[in-house]
């Protein structure tokens, strides 16, 4: 038997011990942080057993806490948690964008400060990045950090924070160079949010929800120590921060019947057989939207073997030029998918709460809203065409 | 599934590349049109395509081919798109390949396919009757005379039906005009009596023609498969054949946006090189994305045909829906960006729009696999 062999039977037989039956159903993910919330007592045991080994960041090396295991390892973790069902243990921008780049960044007093506790689901984190004035012209930033002995002092307004009501820590863009140009001035600090010179106000957003915040700093304070990639050098992390982020969020054009190898139908021509009928020949039997299903089928079936290309030739090589089409082409594709769900399901789909609707209905409806959201998050679409423009084809800037 | 080429099939790709681009480039195609070659392309060309090996990619060991798979023929088409080089290539290494593999019997595939693979033989399919992609469309009569049929009707958009020695032939042996069933596959040489084969014009200056077959007498022997059953034949040849005309289509769209991007690098209008603009920037970026996209849909429908995937069909489909659409915009906006040296013959790209209107109609535009891949997926 190979050593790939061995560890599958392993995990295997580790998940079918440790993985409680309630976590092998559908449902939401814990997030974690200082005073976390379970929805099931078994949230919190699957969170302990998995963060215990490590496989809630399961490539992070073992000295930061992580599983550190090989790529190949993962798949096979991955593959075995999938074969039982098994939910995520733990859902955190820790994880997903933080981490990465404290394992690429920081130095080593810091990961081993940092990265257990990501690990273990013990700190929620948030990102501050976005301002009122500093949109898609992020390095136009002005929150302000000035050193005063072991800490800085920072004063200034960050957007569009994460769930920054609920996390513990803040990974933030901030000016400690105000006389440099614009891109090198800015400090990638981490700074405590339980103070009493940070507060946070959330935004409704058009889908009725407010998963996004408003954060002031007003003489909020962060040790010196917690300054990562060094003094005026935090656009470099800065950047490639936002590519953990991009990939996060490409991710989603794939989730809405993207792989069309696995079932015939996709959850698209089921609604419009639903809510538009079918002919005698059972198609769907407005011939305009069925003609505009099938397009997006393809398309995301494109999309989705470009996704996995991707993969492979990242795997032989180089990263892969085409990955930086993967957050504009996913997110539009997403938003589309939501627009003909609303097509085909008329009054249905535009319906806000309460009577007249399924639940099932007025999520669709909320969850529309909510994608609009995606192509603007973590760079516009727009911001993605010059990134292309610019880095993938050669495209001058003057 | 793997999307990415392995060594063998890198390697054959980079020697068609430097091939094509010694041997054939464009050059080569503009000296075929503007001499009015009869042939339509060039012979001696074709003979150096065929001692590479390419004409048995597609062909079984066993019959002198070198059963290399459809990822190597596709990556061969890909490289012939960009070059944009005329050749018996699609109408005999494919179509006629593939037609005799899946439907011909021992004796058939012993007598042609030896010769296809050493280029004495080129092949063609007189399918279509319509103006567009219709393949159970057949209203060209087979009656049976005695152990002989006889077949009358009229066949269009024949590609390289001028130029080949043996023409494939879909009839009607019994059922309605749109039936699937009820066709059957007769082969035919093409100097038979009673064949009238009319060279047509085509945009891209590439090789079609109309037939007539005027009560022509085709022994039993020359039908290729089960009579009634042609329809099972040719859906596993149109397959095949889709998806190596989209992988010419990728080349040619490649090609094309390509040489826009030099231009738009280069290129000066109010003081600065065109390709600043954000206004082209981003066409760019979107024709790049729809590019990849499309190469990905390629690959992997080259892939079904080789792994045998049971859903080849749509794999099929996609490859050349996504050609089709991202052809159609790639070759539109290169001329628009090369602005009015784009219309004028002397550049290349109104070159490359030519071919890729051809190219559409041959075997089922977008909206055709559209709707057949929406019926495939059972909705």
């Amino acid at each position: 038997m190979t050593d790939l062999q061995t560890f599958r039977e392993e995990t295997r037989d580790w998940l079918e011990a440790n993985c409680p039956q309630e976590m092998r159903k559908p449902g939401d993910v814990a997030w974690g942080g200082r005073n976390p919330q379970f929805s099931h007592p078994d949230q919190k045991i699957w969170l302990e057993r998995m963060g215990e080994k490590g496989w809630t960041c399961p490539t992070w090396p073992k000295e930061y806490g992580g599983g550190g295991l090989s790529k190949e390892e993962n798949k096979i973790l991955q593959e075995e948690m999938g074969a039982i069902g098994a939910r995520s243990p733990l859902g955190s921008f820790g994880i997903w964008m933080l981490g990465p780049a404290l394992l690429e960044f920081a130095n080593e007093e810091q990961k081993k400060e940092h990265l257990p506790p990501i690990v273990r689901g013990e700190v929620w984190w948030c990102q501050g990045y976005s301002e009122p004035g500093s949109g898609s012209d992020l390095a136009s930033l002005s929150t302000k950090a000035v050193e005063d002995g072991d800490n800085y002092v920072i004063n200034g307004q960050k957007i569009w924070t994460s769930y920054a009501d609920k996390a513990d820590k803040i990974f933030c863009l901030v000016r400690t160079g105000p006389q440099e140009p614009k891109h090198d001035g800015i400090s990638f600090l981490l700074i405590d949010m339980d103070q009493p010179g940070v507060t946070t106000r959330p935004i409704t957003l058009i889908s009725g929800k407010s998963p996004f915040c408003e954060t002031f700093f007003d003489d909020a304070k962060a040790p010196t120590k917690d300054l990562v990639g060094g003094l005026n050098k935090g656009w470099t992390v800065a950047k490639r921060l936002l590519e953990h982020e991009r990939t996060m969020i490409s991710a989603m054009g794939l989730s809405g019947g993207g792989d069309g190898s696995k079932k015939t139908k996709s959850g698209l021509a089921e609604i419009g057989k639903k809510y538009v009928g079918i002919d005698a020949d059972q198609k769907i039997s407005d011939k305009a939207l069925r003609r505009k299903v099938a397009m997006h089928d393809l398309n995301s079936r494109a999309f989705g073997l470009t996704m996995q290309r991707v993969g492979e030739e990242t795997k032989v090589g180089a990263p892969s030029p085409a990955a930086a089409m993967g957050k504009y082409y996913g997110t539009e594709h997403n938003k589309l998918r939501y627009e003909l769900m609303l097509e085909a399901m008329g009054t249905q789909g535009v319906g806000w709460d309460g009577e007249g609707f399924s639940m099932e209905e007025l999520a669709i409806t909320r969850d529309w809203l909510r994608t609009k959201a995606n192509s603007i998050e973590g760079g516009t679409s727009e911001v993605q065409l010059n990134v292309i423009s610019k880095r993938v084809l050669g495209l001058p800037d003057k | 599934m793997a999307l990415i080429l392995n060594e063998e099939q890198q390697s054959l790709k980079d020697i068609a590349k430097e091939f094509l681009q010694k041997n054939a480039p464009v050059t080569h195609f503009r000296e075929i049109r503007d001499t009015q070659n009869e042939l339509g392309y060039d012979q001696s060309l074709w003979s150096e395509m065929v001692n590479l090996g390419w004409s048995g990619i597609l062909i079984p060991e066993e019959y002198g081919g070198f059963d290399f798979g459809m990822v190597g023929m596709g990556s061969i088409f890909e490289e012939m798109g960009r070059t944009l080089t005329p050749s018996p290539l699609f109408s005999t290494g494919v179509l006629g390949a593939s037609l005799l593999t899946l439907g011909g019997d021992d004796k058939q595939k012993q007598n042609y396919l030896p010769r296809i693979v050493d280029g004495s033989l080129t092949t063609a399919l007189a399918l279509e009757e319509g103006n567009r992609h219709s393949p159970f469309s057949i209203s060209t009569k087979a009656t049976k005379a005695g152990n002989d049929y006889k077949i009358s009707g009229e066949k269009t958009f024949v590609i390289d039906g001028h130029c080949s020695n043996l023409i494939v032939v879909a009839a009607r042996t019994e059922g309605s005009d749109d039936d699937a069933s009820g066709i059957t596959l007769f082969l035919v040489e093409a100097d038979a009596d009673g064949i009238e084969i009319t060279k047509t014009s085509m945009v891209d200056s590439r090789n079609c023609a109309n037939i007539k077959f005027n009560d022509i007498t085709v022994l039993s022997s020359n039908l290729l498969g089960e009579e009634n059953n042609g329809a099972a034949i040719l859906e596993e040849v149109l397959d095949r054949a889709q998806i190596a005309i989209s992988a010419e289509m990728l080349g040619n769209a490649s090609q094309a946006f390509d040489v826009t991007l030099d231009y738009l690098k280069e290129r000066k209008q109010f003081g600065s090189v065109i390709g600043t603009f954000q206004a082209l920037q981003h066409r760019a970026a979107e024709m790049y994305s729809e590019l990849e996209l499309t190469k990905s849909s390629v690959i992997a429908a080259c892939n079904a045909v080789d792994e045998n995937s049971n859903d080849l069909k749509r794999m099929a489909s996609l490859a050349k829906y996504k050609a089709g659409e991202t052809n159609h915009l790639v070759t539109n906006e290169a001329v628009q960006m090369h602005g009015g040296v784009g219309v004028t013959d002397e550049y290349d790209v109104g070159l490359y729009l030519k071919r890729a209107r051809v190219t559409e109609q041959i075997f089922g535009n977008s909206e055709y696999h559209l709707d057949r891949y929406a019926t495939l997926s059972e909705y």
